[in-house]
């Protein structure tokens, strides 16, 4: 009888205790993030969702961008976390929303995620389901950073075709500046590299034959766009095979080279480094004149609501502030990113300029769709490509270790 | 019976004093082994482990393709590394070494520059070569420039990447397989060296005949020192070539490819803790099997001399 009552007793102040820590104060939403140096502009925004939503108040808190995943997932998996997270794209999404430990998010839920183009929503979807499980915030562009000034003081235009490129880089060279500042010993800046100037040759058909399996890297499209990327050794800095990515930094910003190959994320940077810098963002060099260019484009993070969350109302109500202009435009603003919704306008010219050679971007290959498993498509085209350039694998060698390589888990190429 | 009580609290005493340490071990050394031992054999959904799986992780890294290709090409890496350095690390080591037991004028001061670059961060000094070896800011090819010579751009080039690395290495380590057999070298009896003098030996028999089996204990550590360091070889070529062993895997070891399996690289955040545990486990077995074998023959031939 006693024990009875002391065990209800025991469970009754379990439970109160147990929601008190779970349920915190309802109007109190926690966001989580890798973003720490983010902070103050994320407190701004929040105390603007505050005032348009009054009683609802967001807590930042950060953590480590190498651990953020480990911290997330064992948080969840323990039924806790923030009530918002910041969530990563594509593969990195996977990787913690497969386990069920986000909210999939739909118009019922969400009807803000209409304000976003397919391709973002499909950033942050899962394969095996369709759902979207968290809204995204910006998107990446690939394509070439240019110093105006040095084209300008060596009387080069900016190349807009393929030959055009060549010969500027011979033109440049002869006044002994370094054309493209890109090394190849640094991996990942390989697959940006190779992403950049195949993308405008292979096309955004041939992109769709592919995912249908009707084509894939071994094809002599793929391999001669490749081969295409042979011609630019005498462009980039001598030695390029043992050039790094700081290098290439560093030989664009001290302006010893014209045109870094690389992300709007390079932008911020390079503006910092140097003020003085008169950038330009540029597409790659179309095939040759009168044919179509395209940048090259990924969204890398979102917002993901927390399935569990105590106060799922009101991380609600958050996420589908931020899936409009009142959070997008100042944030895009405020991060110096651009915006995954449709239609934000950019605070700064270039990211505008950006925003608009958006509308007809490519996706980056690699790693829009593989990389969700092992290998991936960038690991593979990153690893080829350091190879070719380093003159040890021919570009058919490449596409095939590419469609084996991915063959391993990419059903369209199991065949 | 005083006596027991007196001899239970000496037991209790020592069980004190090494329960903090003990505890420190389990928790930090003995837990994560048996934990990276236990998640060899799971499938990770995520970063968590999902479902047991037997040995298909050890399958995957040893036989399937594309991961058994890294591995083998990743473990024919250290073998050249651990050879190379027994060669061309231990043994200016031992010429070293046998200089400076001459005691020529200055052998003080040698000494003390030949350890010096023992005492640094192999961060410190895989970032200063990589500097040094860089093919537009470099010291090394500019040296070359100055005599004709252009260099190649050593850390990007594949026939010239490893070497550049493993250089580097000895340049660091140099100092310490030379102290050991110096220290061995210095046991060796005064009357033993001076009856071999008498007996006509110069420096290069001294060498190879007298002292060479006299400093076998040394040689002992030094061999299975040189074979773990290059096993587990991690830090330098992380410093200086990346995760993924740049270029194109030509420096990749066991140690970057347990690396990024386990926790990705830098363009893919792909965590797979089964398969890294797996190669993990499999380095251990094999450093711990292969050094203990080595360890007995070596014991053997210290006997023998």
């Amino acid at each position: 009888m006693i024990g009875k009552k002391f065990a209800r007793r025991a469970l009754a102040g379990l439970m109160m205790a147990g929601s008190l820590g779970a349920a915190a104060q309802a109007g109190d939403v926690t966001f989580w993030t890798w973003r720490q140096e983010d902070k103050a502009v994320y407190q701004d925004l929040f105390a603007e969702f505050t005032k348009a939503n009054p009683g609802v108040t967001v807590k930042f808190e950060a953590f480590p961008n190498e651990n953020y995943n480990t911290i997330v997932t064992t948080a969840l998996a323990g039924g806790k976390g923030g009530d918002v997270l910041h969530a990563r794209a594509y593969g990195g999404l996977e990787a913690m929303a497969k386990s069920g430990y986000y909210l999939p998010l739909d118009k019922t839920n969400v009807p803000e995620l209409a304000n976003l183009p397919d391709d973002a929503n499909a950033s942050e979807s899962l394969r095996a389901d369709g759902k979207v499980y968290a809204v995204s915030l910006a998107g990446q562009t690939l394509g070439l950073i240019v110093n105006k000034d040095i084209f300008a003081t060596a009387g080069v235009a900016v190349p807009g075709t393929w030959a055009e490129l060549l010969s500027a880089c011979t033109a440049l060279k002869a006044k002994g500046i370094t054309p493209i500042a890109n090394g190849t010993a640094t991996p990942w800046m390989d697959a940006i590299f190779a992403t950049v100037f195949t993308n405008p040759f292979l096309g955004p058909d041939w992109v769709k034959d592919m995912l249908a399996g009707k084509t894939n890297f071994s094809d002599a499209k793929f391999t001669g766009a490749l081969a295409k990327l042979l011609e630019l050794k005498p462009c980039l800095p001598d030695g390029f095979t043992g050039v790094d990515y700081a290098t290439s930094q560093q030989l664009f910003s001290a302006g010893r080279a014209a045109i870094f190959v690389g992300g709007s994320f390079e932008i911020a940077p390079f503006r910092r480094g140097n003020p003085k810098l008169n950038l330009d963002f540029v597409p790659p060099p179309a095939p040759a004149a009168g044919q179509p260019t395209y940048v090259s484009r990924f969204f890398d993070s979102g917002f993901a609501v927390n399935a569990k969350s105590a106060n799922q109302a009101d991380a609600l109500k958050l996420v589908r502030w931020m899936a409009t202009k009142a959070f997008a435009e100042p944030a895009a603003a405020k991060l110096g990113n651009i915006s995954s919704l449709k239609d934000v306008a950019a605070a700064d010219p270039l990211l505008g300029k950006i925003a608009k050679l958006n509308e007809t971007a490519m996706p980056y290959i690699g790693l829009v769709y593989f990389r969700y498993e092992a290998p991936t498509g960038t690991d593979l085209l990153q690893d080829g490509v350091q190879k070719m350039m380093g003159g040890v694998e021919q570009p058919e060698g490449v596409g095939k270790a590419i469609t084996a390589g991915l063959a391993k888990w990419y059903k369209p190429f199991q065949k | 019976m005083p006596r027991r009580p007196r001899r239970w609290r000496r037991g209790m005493w020592i069980a004190v004093l090494l329960a903090p340490g003990l505890a420190v071990m389990t928790l930090f050394v003995a837990v994560p082994l048996l934990s990276s031992f236990r998640y060899a054999f799971y499938n990770f959904k995520g970063v968590l482990p999902d479902a047991f799986i037997g040995l298909a992780n050890f399958g995957d890294v040893l036989f399937e393709a594309p991961f058994a290709a890294q591995t083998w090409r990743a473990l024919w890496h250290n073998c050249v590394v651990f050879v190379s350095l027994m060669v061309v690390q231990n043994g200016l080591a031992y010429l070293i070494a046998f200089a400076l037991l001459k005691t020529l004028p200055g052998h003080r001061i040698h000494q003390t520059i030949i350890f010096l670059p023992v005492v640094l961060s192999a961060v410190i000094v895989g970032f200063l070569w990589k500097l040094f070896l860089h093919p537009l800011f470099g010291l090394v090819n500019a040296a070359l420039a100055l005599v004709g010579i252009n260099g190649p751009p050593w850390l990007g080039n594949e026939s010239t990447a490893l070497g550049s690395i493993i250089f580097t290495n000895a340049w660091h380590w140099v100092g310490f397989p030379a102290l050991i057999f110096l220290a061995g070298m210095q046991r060796i009896s005064k009357e033993t060296l001076e009856a071999a003098r008498i007996d006509g030996a110069d420096d290069r028999v001294l060498m190879t005949r007298i002292i060479w089996p006299l400093v076998a204990p040394s040689t002992t550590i030094v061999a299975t020192l040189t074979f773990i360091g290059s096993f587990n070889w991690f830090e330098l070529p992380y410093v200086m070539a990346g995760a993924t062993g740049s270029p194109g895997g030509a420096t990749d070891v066991l140690g970057l490819l347990f690396y990024r399996t386990a926790f990705g690289t830098a363009s893919s955040g792909l965590q797979d803790f089964g398969h890294g545990s797996a190669l993990a486990v499999l380095m251990f077995a094999f450093i711990a099997i292969t050094s203990g074998i080595g360890l007995h023959f070596l014991r053997r031939r210290e006997i023998e001399a």
